[in-house]
This record gives structure tokens, C-alpha cells and sequence, in this order.
């Protein structure tokens, strides 16, 4: 048990406040079961006055899209001393820009989908039916197209035909100014889940159980993710020893590469020939009744609350 | 470093153990994108023209606060305990007075009291639909009724509209269609007065029309009248019911007119349909809210209620007057929308190319909300038409909303002409539930 207490910072105004505010409710529930004491806030124009007014232990962020990912909430809590759980500002904001974090991962020799990066501004500017085409050329169909930066799999989209092109970068351009285009790689469908100084006896980053993601619609949009029966996960993935080995590395390796701590989510495709393809990592990932962090750590015999103490006490470590 | 499971034998779930039990109407029941971005609407950062929550701040609070301390006090032990399903007498005889207002002559005695007017017409369509049977409903229609209609699995036929309302000659055409298709066609739902969301009003003469149209298919008129003491100008019209007592269902509400948390509506219908609703009523709730029927029943007994509703009416049309200002500021060329006399919504159409349901992710984060028109379809249209409400935002707010809104079709008509004309994508329907709260 502990006699903490913490700041659940969860809602935010992103596209992802309602995944948000159900992640936070679950980590304060299981929080309190292990008997810390859970202040929840939303992060407002009241969220700095709460912070010096109640100094808690720690805070928890289960803020998702830019405010909880983007580092900024994190700058806020480095700017006024408070110690909290999670990735610091800059490692965040490396994780946040997919582009930047496929780019550091493909720099280091690993694997990812061929992409290209181009804002609305180059269709615009160039001729959309020209780029577009080029883009088939380079990447082929079918084709992923996400915003550059969101979680959720929000504006996300699997392209199958270059007929449906122009509309999917409508639906993608509605929630960012930039479009992520990567080759699509079929294969298994894993997210892992890497934890600093949890597991018994290590300090550094160590993989749970892999999660294998088997949506009953072939694409793990925002539907699959957030409605329960419609995606069925495997764990820990039905991968063979080396496949599992490989993802669990890809996702520590993505840890380090990107300066995280406490906690982090990587997002991997195991395609057909056994390559271990990264797709995205995730910096505070979602923990609501369908998120797979917490699948994984019941995988590995451990709870929420369990996880999430023994980051409270590195976090408020870190600050002594 | 990896860690695992003791014994590493993988499991597998849905995080659905009850996922081979559900009826086949809950297959639609699902998260969806457009619901999630609501959740940011709520924020006060955000001017929401979406919900239709009504205003209620005029309303004179502690009077009320001491009407309902005194009904606890006084009359608690029936306040308190279950009523008949039939609804609280005294309240089903105020009720005809307030329908007389529209010209509606009903007996008490076939008034049901409801949960709202949803109750009502999610009663009504259970006693009436089978899965497959037709509704026709005004094209667009109110989102919370074609929620309904689709979880008794009915089929929705959309009947065109103008500035006047329903279009009788399309009326006949659904019908007909209907009939040589072989498809039966249950009733027509209709909101003749301040429709929700297109705003418009179904004239007069079209009244006539419709009910003669309707009776010559023999085909039940439901009649949905939330807001027909709202006109701006405190204009009332005849209700359908009351051009045709045998062959309308009315449905009426105090959300608008009083206050929509208390959740009082009621059914008038003909005496045979009004013993199977409450029967209907019976097995869905036993009875509406005892202590809230009471409480409306001394609220129009004891306040000037319909000084009360003048005064809706008014802020109501000073918030209309700041959007329709505002809309005619703002908005780029090409787009055009309804001028409602009364009620809570306009309906907004955008230029040809702009999706509003693909723009709602933008407009959000411009802190701005609406609904797209898609919700208000049974078929996937009304993705160039989307749903504003002045209802509930102050006008300076309304303003500030329809210019942020302004910017962001701005935006949209960019990436239009950027990508050119975009497929519509067709067959997504009403969420649901209904956003009408957001």
C-alpha cells in the first residue's frame, strides 16, 4: 500500500479528451485500490493555480493527443518543479512527431514502412493529382495515411484504391495540417508495452508481454479500438520465440532511442517474412477498458496500480 | 530484456463476454469518432452550436426551489411513491390546456404522461413497427427519432422538404413508392412546427395536404410539437392533431417550455392506441416520476408560465437574430441556410466539395462544434448540410462561434479545391445515441 499522493491529469481539449478522461478515471480507481490518495484534474486555465496550491507527490499524465504527448503539459511540470511520471518534454515531443521517431528508429538500423511526410500546402501548391501520384509510385497500394501527429488512430486510414485517395487526405487533413504516408506492411499486429524499474531485480526498460491485435474488420480504427467485441487480442501474441524476442527489442530499443522513461507503448507490424516493422510509439498510452497496456500487464501477473506506484516513487526519486 | 507470463500460453478475449448474446439491433451500437469529439464540446473553451439543450437561465429559480421543498414537505409521501402509468390526473388535464393553445381538443383520458416525448416515441414505435416496416420522416429528421426507429429495426423513407415544410407531392411519390414495392408503411413522423434540425415550418394549407395524402394511404400521422409555443413572434399554428383527432399520434414536451431535466412529456392519441401505450409505458418505467410530474403540475398552476414562455421566446430570438447576423458576416459564398421563425436550429448547406462530418475533427480544433447533417439522415446524405443550434450559447458567443466556424470552411474549401470533388461516403446514418446534449 502506499501513502501517496497524486495528480491524475486527465481530459484535455485533443481530439482524444474522451479516450482521455476514461483513461484517467481508470488509472485513479486502480490507483486508489492500492491506497493512494488520487486528486483528478482536467488540464485547464486552473491546472498551474491546483499545482502550487496541493504540491502533489507526483503527477500522473493521461492526457492523450498533443497537450498530454506533445511534451507541453510536460514543460509546464519541469518549468514549476513537480515531479511527474512519464517521458520529460523533449523525449516526448520525439515520440510525438511520427516522422521523427520513424526517422530516428530507421537511423539505428531498424525496421519501419517506407514513408513520406508532405503537408497540405505541396498538394496545394504542386498539383494534389500529381503528388498523389507520386506518392502511389513510391509506396504502392494499399497505403496508410495518418495525421503526423494524434493517437487514437483518429483521421487514420488504409487506402486500398487510388480512386479513394483524395478523400481519405481530406479525412486525414481534418485534423492536421500534414499527412503520413507509409507503405502498408500485412503481418501480425502487436503493441508492446515497456516499463523502467518495475520488474523485479531491473532498473532499465523491460518489455511486457507483446499484444497481438486481431480486429474482426481487418483495420484497428477508432471503432475496433474503443468498442469492446469488435477486436480480439491475443496475449501474450501468438508469435514463435524468436518473432517475440524481436518485437519485444524493437520496443525497448524504441524506448531508449527516444530518451523515454517510466513507461512507454510501441506500436509494431511482424510481417510475413519474420521483419519486425515499428510503427509508432507512444509516450502516455491509453489505459481505458480496451487500451492494451493494461492487458499486458495482467499478462504478466501484475496490476495497474502495482505498475504505476513503483513509477510514482521514480518520479518523486527523480526529484530529490 | 523481456518479461512474460509464468506459464507463456497466450489468451485470447474480445473484452466481450456476453458478444454472441446481443439482439441484432445493437449491432450498430458502437464507439465512433464523432461521438468521441463531442467529449471536447462540453469545455467551456468551446462555442457549441451543436446540443440542443435549452436555456433555461431565465427561469425563476427560487421560487421553484420553494414550490419543490413545499411539495416534499406537504405531500412527500405521495410526492414520492409510485403513481399510475397513466400519469398524475390533474397534470393530464393541464396538459389539454396547454394543447388547446394549438387548437388540439384532447381528453384527459388519452393523454399518457411519458419520460420526455422520446419515451413517447419510442413507445409509439413499439407497438406500431415490426423490423422492416417503413416510417417515412422529413428529410433530414430529428436525430433521436431515427435512433429510435432504428433500434426496432425500421426502415426510414426520407420525404423531401422546402421552406414550407414537408413537400406533400413527395409525400405521395414515397407513399406510392412504398405500395409498389410491396413495403408497408406504418406512419409518417413529422415535426410540422420549428422542425429539428432544418428549422422550417410545414404551412398551413400543407397541413390540409398532408393528413388528406396520408389518409387516402391509410397511413398514421405521428406528430412530434416540441417547440410550437416558440415562435419569435408568439405565432402559433394548428396542430396536424387537431385537423385530424382519429389518424394523428401528438407527442408534446415540457423540456422547452419548462424544464428538460425534470423529463415530462406526454402521447395524445386515439382512445384504442392510447390503452396500448400505457400498457407500453407499464412495462418500460411503471410510471413517470411521481415527484416530477408534481412539480410541473404546480409550476403551471402557480406561475405565470406562459409569461414564462414569451420570455424563452424572446432570448431565443435575440440569440437567432445573433447567428443569422453572424452567418450573413461571416460565412463564404456559396453557402445558404434556413431563416427559423421560432424553435432552436438552423440548417446550414456548404458549397459543393466540403464533407462536414470530415470537417468536424478541424472544427473542433478551432473550438468550434455543430452537427453534420449525416446524423439527420437514415441514408448517409446531408454531408453538405450541418445542424446549428442558438439555443443555449449567449449571443456575443453565437458570434464568436459562427465566425470561428467562418474560418474553418475557409479552410475546408481549400483543401476542396486542392482534392477536388470528393466522394460522399454514403450509409453512415445517425449515431447513436443522439448528440443532442453535447
Amino acid at each position: 500500500m502506499s501513502d501517496r499522493c497524486v495528480a491524475v491529469l486527465s481530459g484535455g481539449l485533443s481530439h482524444e479528451r474522451d479516450v482521455s478522461l476514461r483513461s484517467g478515471r481508470r488509472l485513479s480507481t486502480a490507483l486508489r485500490s492500492v491506497g493512494v490518495t488520487v486528486d483528478e484534474w482536467d488540464a485547464d486555465a486552473n491546472l498551474l493555480a491546483r499545482l502550487r496550491e496541493h504540491r502533489p507527490d507526483a503527477v500522473l499524465i493521461a492526457l492523450h493527443g498533443a497537450e498530454g504527448e506533445g511534451g507541453s503539459v510536460q514543460t509546464v511540470l519541469e518549468m514549476l518543479d513537480v515531479p511527474y511520471v512519464g517521458s520529460d518534454s523533449h523525449a516526448c515531443r520525439r515520440a510525438w512527431d511520427k516522422p521523427t521517431a520513424k526517422t530516428e528508429l530507421a537511423r539505428a538500423g531498424l525496421a519501419t514502412p517506407d514513408w513520406v511526410v508532405l503537408p497540405h500546402s505541396t498538394f496545394r501548391e504542386l498539383g494534389a493529382r500529381a503528388v498523389l501520384d507520386a506518392m502511389v509510385d513510391r509506396l504502392g497500394l494499399p497505403m496508410m495515411l495518418k495525421p503526423e501527429q494524434g493517437g487514437s488512430a483518429l483521421g487514420a486510414q488504409v487506402v486500398r484504391d487510388a480512386a479513394d485517395l483524395p478523400a481519405a487526405m481530406v479525412g486525414c487533413l481534418a485534423y492536421g495540417e500534414t499527412v503520413l504516408a507509409e507503405r502498408f506492411v500485412p503481418g501480425v499486429e502487436v503493441a508492446v508495452t515497456v516499463v523502467d524499474g518495475v520488474v523485479d531485480g531491473s532498473d532499465g526498460p523491460v518489455a511486457l508481454p507483446a499484444v497481438e491485435i486481431d480486429p474482426e474488420s481487418g483495420v484497428y480504427d477508432y471503432t475496433a479500438r474503443y468498442t469492446a467485441g469488435l477486436t480480439t487480442f491475443h496475449t501474450p501474441a501468438r508469435l514463435d520465440e524468436r518473432a517475440a524476442a524481436a518485437v519485444a527489442d524493437l520496443a525497448v530499443a524504441a524506448h531508449r532511442l527516444l530518451g523515454l522513461r517510466d513507461v512507454s507503448r510501441t506500436d509494431a507490424i511482424v510481417a510475413g517474412d519474420g521483419t519486425v516493422h515499428f510503427l509508432e510509439v507512444n509516450s502516455s498510452p491509453g489505459l481505458t477498458e480496451t487500451s492494451l497496456l493494461p492487458m499486458a500487464a495482467e499478462a504478466d501477473g501484475r496490476s495497474l496500480g502495482d505498475i504505476y506506484t513503483a513509477l510514482i516513487e521514480r518520479a518523486v526519486n527523480r526529484s530529490r | 530484456m523481456t518479461s512474460g507470463p509464468p506459464d507463456g500460453i497466450s489468451t485470447s478475449t474480445s473484452l466481450d463476454p456476453h458478444l454472441r448474446r446481443y439482439a441484432a439491433r445493437a449491432a450498430g451500437m458502437t464507439a465512433s469518432e464523432v461521438r468521441a469529439l463531442f467529449a471536447v464540446a462540453s469545455r467551456p473553451e468551446v462555442v457549441s452550436l451543436a446540443g440542443g439543450m435549452p436555456n433555461l437561465t431565465a427561469l425563476p429559480l427560487d421560487s421553484l426551489s420553494t414550490e419543490v421543498a413545499g411539495l416534499i414537505s406537504g405531500e412527500g409521501l405521495v410526492a414520492l411513491q409510485y403513481g399510475s402509468a397513466h400519469g398524475l390526473p390533474e397534470l393530464r388535464d393541464q396538459i389539454c390546456e396547454v394543447m388547446a393553445l394549438e387548437e388540439v381538443r384532447g381528453h384527459p383520458d388519452d393523454v399518457v404522461v411519458t419520460v420526455g416525448s422520446q419515451m413517447a416515441l419510442d413507445m409509439v414505435t413499439r407497438i406500431f413497427c415490426d423490423p422492416g416496416d417503413v416510417v417515412l420522416a422529413e428529410g433530414p429528421s430529428y436525430v433521436g427519432a431515427l435512433g429510435t426507429f432504428a433500434a426496432y429495426q425500421a426502415d426510414v423513407v426520407h420525404v423531401a422538404m422546402d421552406d414550407d415544410g414537408l413537400v406533400p407531392e413527395a409525400l405521395r411519390e414515397a407513399l406510392t413508392a412504398c405500395e409498389r414495392a410491396g413495403r408497408r408503411v406504418k406512419f409518417l413522423y413529422t415535426i410540422p412546427n420549428f422542425h429539428n434540425p432544418a428549422g422550417v415550418t410545414m404551412s398551413v394549407p400543407r397541413r390540409s395536404e398532408v393528413l388528406s395524402i396520408c389518409a387516402a394511404h391509410g397511413v398514421l400521422v405521428v406528430e412530434d410539437n416540441p417547440y410550437g409555443l416558440l415562435g419569435f413572434d408568439g405565432q402559433t399554428y394548428p396542430a396536424l392533431r387537431s385537423m385530424d383527432p382519429d389518424n394523428v399520434v401528438y407527442l408534446g414536451s415540457f423540456s422547452k417550455t419548462f424544464a428538460a431535466g425534470l423529463r415530462v412529456g406526454w402521447v395524445l392519441a386515439p382512445h384504442a392506441v392510447r390503452e396500448k401505450l400505457m400498457l407500453a409505458a407499464e412495462s418500460a418505467t411503471l410510471c413517470p416520476p411521481t415527484l416530477n410530474q408534481m412539480i410541473v403540475s404546480r409550476y403551471l398552476a402557480t406561475h405565470d408560465w406562459k409569461g414564462q414562455v414569451k420570455a424563452f421566446q424572446q432570448a431565443y430570438r435575440e440569440r437567432r437574430d445573433a447567428m443569422l447576423a453572424g452567418l450573413s458576416q461571416y460565412l463564404p459564398a456559396g453557402c445558404s441556410w434556413t431563416v427559423p421563425a421560432g424553435g432552436f436550429f438552423v440548417w446550414v448547406t456548404v458549397p459543393e466539395g466540403v464533407d462536414t462530418k470530415a470537417m468536424l475533427p478541424r472544427a473542433v480544433t478551432a473550438r468550434v462544434a455543430y452537427v453534420s447533417g449525416t446524423g439527420f439522415y437514415a441514408d448517409g446524405l446531408g454531408s453538405r448540410q450541418m445542424r446549428l443550434s442558438f439555443c443555449y450559447p449567449t449571443p456575443e458567443r453565437i458570434t464568436e462561434g459562427v465566425r470561428r466556424l467562418a474560418a474553418v470552411l475557409s479552410d475546408e474549401l481549400e483543401l476542396a479545391a486542392t482534392f477536388g470533388p470528393i466522394n460522399q461516403r454514403a450509409g453512415s446514418g445517425p449515431q447513436v445515441p443522439a448528440p443532442d446534449t453535447a
